[in-house]
């Protein structure tokens, strides 16, 4: 069991999105983050004062895959966010040691 | 009096009377998303406190009789004399349209206080400064010894906002600056309610300019003119140096001009005219746009400008008076500027207005917050400061995103 993290241009969930459907996943979970890597912010004037935005807005999604699945859809994800400019973000797959599905109570490959 | 009169004051009354939210839309916005209700109240504080202190004295002080060199009497506190069947209403009228002037003037200095004032001082600071501050002031320019001589203030260049202006900066002075300032960014939290204050307070600024010659004649109407064009002037002035210097015309900018302009045409908007208004207004957002970076050289923390825009502004706008004063235009017999052949007679008495004034408002303000500050104490605790005003003051918060259970009533 794998979990998919992905942090990407906001404008670009719903390319990432229909990708990752197209690609069959059935859910994920996503929130507003904010953060910098190599994009660092940017500078606003407020009356001739400067003020410097370290934080650029983004958006992050979790997806829980299974083992063989992971690669294929983190390409998927690489592939419908990328725009080629500075800022497009960074995913990364994890380990996870047990899923459940709380109405169910199913466990492993069958709660995902 | 007359209908057309009397329909028109109090119509201006109630547009003078809706500048208040407007400042506070205004400064609210440039403040912090944790302190904006704290912005708001100091403003609305105004509203509530001034027009109780207004009628029980604060209006007879300042005004009545008119003649009075110094301060008024006590004819006329608690509204007494003011009726309507001797004279229609007429000077109720007058005190109700000053009374809205006398709301705003103290609401005017909470921006400078603005994100590290105790409420509780400031609840004092309001009504102990308009008795003390803002009445004999308002006496000595409308009837009063300065008024005498010649000085001359149509809305409240000098009486209101060099007034409010200088004391705003007596108050920081004793306050003190607000943690991590300047090198701690304090960047407006929302700009769309800086523009809807600021379009909110160019509406009301109708009332206040054109109100202010106490009928619906041509010098009302001029003074219309001129507050449209000067605020218009200002904001494009600002604007425009902005983009010069800083490579952008900014929302704030805008604002910030066409605030300057219209405090920079009130002392003039009766006594001015052709492109007067224009010249003024470009003068002072040009000037203002400079003036605010003062604080940061000087190192006063005047939190959104108010000395750098209604100060200075003021003062721009109320020396301009004895420049482009043209009592021909008017047809009346008040002292003509240099530029219509009056000579610097009536430029030497705005500056001594407003230097008189400077000095009175900067003391006694001054005197009023150390004293502040030895009894109820004048600034919030460091806690508060950090987490924020609306919370620790008021129980309130501005923009809730989270769920709340009722804990009693």
């Amino acid at each position: 069991m794998k979990l998919i993290t992905a942090v990407i241009k906001p404008f670009k969930l719903d390319d990432v999105k229909e990708a990752l459907k197209a690609a069959g996943v059935a859910g994920m979970t996503v929130t507003e983050v904010q953060g910098f890597g190599r994009q660092s912010g940017h500078t606003e004037v407020y009356r001739g004062a400067e003020y410097t935005v370290d934080f650029v807005p983004k958006v992050k999604l979790e997806i829980l895959a299974d083992d063989g699945a992971a690669d294929t859809l983190a390409d998927a994800i690489a592939a419908a966010a990328q725009t080629g400019k500075i800022g497009d973000g960074k995913l990364w797959i994890t380990e996870v040691s047990g899923v459940q599905r709380i109405r169910t109570g199913e466990r492993g490959a069958d709660a995902i | 009096m007359d209908a057309g009169d009397a329909a028109w004051v109090l119509v201006s009354a109630a547009l003078v009377l809706f500048m208040t939210p407007g400042l506070a839309l205004f400064y609210g916005g440039m403040d912090r998303q944790r302190n904006v209700l704290n912005m708001l109240m100091m403003n609305f504080w105004c509203l509530l406190a001034v027009p109780v202190v207004w009628a029980i004295g604060g209006f007879s002080l300042a005004q009545v009789p008119f003649e009075n060199d110094w301060i008024g009497g006590f004819d006329a506190v608690f509204l007494r004399g003011l009726g309507i069947e001797a004279d229609g209403g007429a000077a109720l009228l007058t005190a109700l349209f000053l009374g809205m002037f006398a709301v705003i003037t103290p609401a005017l200095i909470s921006g400078a206080v603005a994100d590290r004032m105790k409420f509780s001082a400031w609840a004092i600071f309001v009504p102990v400064w308009l008795m003390l501050v803002f009445v004999p002031v308002f006496k000595w320019v409308y009837g009063g010894w300065l008024g005498q001589r010649g000085s001359l203030d149509f809305a409240g260049g000098t009486a209101i906002h060099v007034n409010a202006g200088i004391a705003a900066l007596a108050a920081v002075l004793v306050l003190g600056k607000r943690r991590g300032w300047p090198a701690e960014g304090h960047p407006p939290h929302s700009m769309p309610l800086v523009m809807l204050g600021t379009g909110t307070l160019w509406f009301g600024w109708f009332g206040f300019n054109a109100g202010s010659a106490l009928a619906a004649n041509g010098t009302a109407i001029q003074a219309f003119s001129n507050t449209f064009l000067a605020a218009a002037a200002g904001g494009l002035a600002w604007a425009l140096v902005e983009r010069v210097k800083d490579g952008h015309i900014t929302n704030l900018g805008a604002a910030s001009g066409i605030v300057a302009g219209l405090v920079a045409i009130t002392p003039g908007a009766g006594f001015v005219a052709g492109m007067a208004p224009i010249w003024i207004g470009l003068a002072a957002g040009v000037i203002c746009a400079y003036a605010v970076s003062l604080k940061t050289r000087a190192g006063y923390d005047d939190a959104l400008d108010v000395v750098g825009v209604h100060f200075v502004g003021g003062l721009v706008g109320s020396l301009a008076v004895g420049l482009f004063s043209e009592p021909e235009f008017f047809g009346t017999d008040v002292m003509a500027g240099v530029f219509h052949s009056g000579g610097w007679d009536l430029f030497l008495e705005q500056a001594l207005a407003n230097g008189v004034t400077i000095v009175y408002s900067f003391v006694v303000t001054g005197l009023i917050m150390l004293a502040l500050k030895a009894t109820v104490g004048v600034r919030v605790s460091e806690e508060t400061e950090a987490t924020g005003l609306d919370l620790a003051e008021h129980a309130e918060t501005a923009y809730s995103t989270g769920t709340a259970s009722l804990a009693g009533h």
